[in-house]
């Protein structure tokens, strides 16, 4: 049952996947990836990590799409761009070599470590996570005990996320509450 | 069949069930229904004059912004409801963490007010 | 934990009851929306002084059956401009989701003695689904339904439906991080995330014997007052119902759906009332909880189900009161709404619930507790205005410097 699930759930992560590449219009490439970041989250909920599948979900595809989506509708973009141009010279073949490069990395870390079943119990019981316990209660207290320094982080680095897109938004002039508003309003 | 997949098949039968609904709508109406295109009824409806330009015209950068602090505040509630599950457990200091947490995302919010940027003119 | 009908093994009986139980959560998810839409004409027509749908059926009732036929033989029209693959799958994103978060609504059962109902000789929840995660899940489905809109605004290639898409999606997004943050007060309280068992923590007598322990005391109604006006606007409702401003947006993002597939907006629409609704009464109103009586099956079976609809009729009720009251929002009026009174509020009210939960964890003296909390609060209040009259001044002063 397991093994349908993951054959469903990962033929829709690689289909939404090739989608993002294949369509040249960035809303559907969009729409796309949803589908892999959705295929993603039921891959989650079958190896019982149902917070984090939820919070795939939710934050993924409800918020950051979302925000790819206004991005592209800020741009205007229409139907397709020309795909000939490249702003960059260079970059396909370029692009090419990294992707290759990664893929080879990738498929080398899995194949030397998590290849065997004997080295994944090994790991497994080294890590010891309880599979009784819901994973957002073990996220949790990771989080608040051991990684508290990593959540004050994360904090900061939204917060300076919403300072630079303020700074990059703002219309200086019109909007800008002027320092003669202040005194204004100190008066 | 683990316990998980148990609770959530049900789900996806649901599911099942609403896409068969769904589609047998559409499908049943597309060959009841008639169809007679001309081309002025797929001109797309602009107040009843023509419509001009290309209709996919750019958005305001505003929306940007608010979609941002979405996240921002999006990402705050999931790190929030791990705490707020087992809050006893981590006691005082778990909640210093969580005030700390929550006042510097809460700084974010008060920099686009001050900014102008949550004012819609 | 769970639903116990998983936990013996998997039988014919076991199929047979999800099945049902699928087969009737559908069923009433669709008789309620037909209701709904009928029940809101009719009320509407009410405070307005005229007699509203009384063709169709008694009172009226078989009107959305009538119009839904109608729709369904209409031609449907796809403008030359329009995104097909995106303009048809639009109906379907917004209308899947609608269906999928009702299943986390705990329907029946009686939650004083366990909250599970017997069928076919099986234990099992009145609810479809019980994931660890149940609100979540809810939020998750109302994150997706986001697309629907969004997406039939942007494929119609049309300019009213692309600004009546982009302004509901702010909107809703906008909304959705204050629910999201008042459900984290409910999730305080109760400890969990399951629909199920946060309706079964409010089980039982509360305060004094008499008020119930249901979460709209026990989180102090600010969150439950925060969710339900989020959930309205996050419904496109009035009095936010902006996106469908006619005045300003002809019909909003459906403006070039016809036939089916307007229907389909229009159902989700309503089906998503529907579940707000629900939601609102398994998360502040105890769900199916409430005094029981009489022999088995009319205590097990008969009273949850009548208190949950009941409880349900009141909110869709309030929603139609809305919609019959109030004047609609401008939109900077509902930015500011959302952002400036709502998630500062629903912040505010969590660390304060926090506060007094470790507080009494920890048995300290309450007085001196509040005590701590205010102090903190004008430390913290003070400290910003501080750091902004002083970036004032730099401003001032770098202002005379270049001048």
């Amino acid at each position: 049952m397991e093994f349908v699930v993951f054959l469903i759930a990962g033929a829709i992560v690689v289909g939404g996947a090739i989608g993002v590449l294949a369509f040249a219009n960035p809303v559907h490439a969009a729409l796309s990836l949803v589908a892999t970041l959705f295929g993603v989250a039921v891959l989650f909920v079958a190896q019982n990590a149902q917070f984090l599948a939820a919070v795939q979900v939710i934050v993924y595809a409800g918020a950051i799409v979302v925000l790819f989506l206004f991005v592209i509708m800020l741009l205007g973009v229409d139907r397709s761009d020309d795909l000939r141009v490249e702003p960059i010279v260079g970059q396909r073949p370029l692009a090419l070599l990294a992707g290759v490069g990664v893929l080879a990395a990738s498929l080398v870390a899995v194949l030397s470590a998590g290849g065997s079943t004997a080295t994944r119990t090994v790991r497994s019981t080294a890590v010891a996570i309880p599979t009784e316990e819901p994973d957002v209660t073990s996220l949790g207290r990771l989080l608040f005990t051991d990684h508290v320094l990593a959540l004050e982080i994360t904090a900061i680095l939204l917060t300076v996320a919403v300072v630079g897109a303020v700074v990059l938004a703002r219309r200086p002039g019109r909007d800008e509450p002027s320092v003669e508003a202040d005194v204004e309003a100190e008066a | 069949m683990s316990d998980f997949l148990r609770s959530y098949l049900t789900v996806g039968i649901f599911l099942g069930v609403a896409v068969v609904l769904v589609s047998a709508l559409l499908g049943l109406s597309s060959l009841l229904r008639p169809s007679k295109p001309t081309p002025q009824k797929s001109i797309v409806y602009e107040s009843g004059v023509d419509p001009v330009g290309t209709g996919w015209a750019q958005s305001q950068i505003r929306y940007y912004i608010f979609a941002l602090l979405f996240v921002v505040f999006d990402v705050e509630a999931v790190f929030i409801f791990p705490w707020a599950t087992r809050l006893e457990a981590y006691g005082l200091f778990g909640l210093i963490e969580m005030g700390i947490f929550i006042f510097i995302l809460f700084l974010s919010l008060v920099y686009a007010w001050r900014k102008g940027v949550l004012r819609w003119v | 934990m769970g639903d116990p009908l998983y936990a013996g093994g998997i039988g014919l009986t076991v199929v047979l009851v999800t099945l049902l139980k699928v087969l009737v959560t559908f069923v009433l998810l669709l008789v309620a929306t037909m209701f709904m839409v009928w029940f809101e004409r009719k009320i509407v027509a009410d405070m307005q002084h005229r007699i509203g749908p009384n063709r169709a059926g008694p009172w009226g009732l078989l009107q959305t059956l009538a119009d839904g036929t109608k729709l369904f033989f209409k031609e449907d029209l796809l403008p030359d401009r329009a995104d097909r693959i995106v303009f048809r799958l639009a109906p379907v994103l917004a209308v899947v989701p609608a269906f999928l978060a009702f299943a986390i609504v705990p329907i029946g059962g009686n939650f004083a003695e366990g909250g599970t109902v017997s069928m076919f000789g099986r234990e099992t929840f009145l609810q479809l689904a019980d994931p660890p995660v149940g609100v979540l899940f809810f939020l998750a489905m109302s994150g997706i339904g986001v697309y629907g809109v969004m997406l039939a605004g942007w494929s119609s290639g049309s300019k009213y439906p692309l600004l009546g898409g982009v302004r509901a999606t702010a909107q809703i997004v906008s909304y959705e991080a204050a629910l999201g943050l008042s459900l984290a007060s409910v999730i305080l309280v109760n400890g969990t995330l399951s629909t199920h068992q946060i309706v079964a923590e409010q089980a039982g007598a509360g305060f004094g014997g008499i008020i119930p322990n249901w979460n709209l005391v026990v989180t102090g109604v600010v969150p439950a007052i925060i969710f339900l006006i989020a959930g309205t606007a996050e419904l496109n409702r009035p009095p936010f119902d902006l996106v469908e401003a006619e005045q300003e947006l002809v019909g909003g993002f459906n403006t070039e759906y016809s036939s089916i597939r307007f229907a389909l907006f229009f159902l989700a629409e309503f089906m998503n009332t529907v579940t707000m609704s629900a939601l609102v009464v398994t998360l502040f109103l105890g769900g199916p909880s409430g005094p029981v009586w009489g022999p088995e099956p009319v205590r097990t079976w008969f009273f949850p189900i009548f208190w949950f609809l009941l409880k349900l009729v009141v909110f869709l009720f309030v929603f139609v009161w809305f919609r019959g009251t109030l004047p609609r929002l401008r939109y900077d009026q509902l930015m500011d709404l959302g952002w400036k009174a709502l998630i500062p509020l629903a912040l505010g009210w969590f660390l304060l619930l926090g506060a007094v939960r470790v507080a009494r964890n920890e048995g300290w003296n309450l007085v001196v507790t509040f005590g701590a909390i205010t102090v903190v609060v004008v430390v913290a209040v003070t400290l910003l205005n501080l750091s902004l009259r002083a970036a004032q001044r730099q401003r001032l002063a770098d202002a005379e410097v270049n001048a």
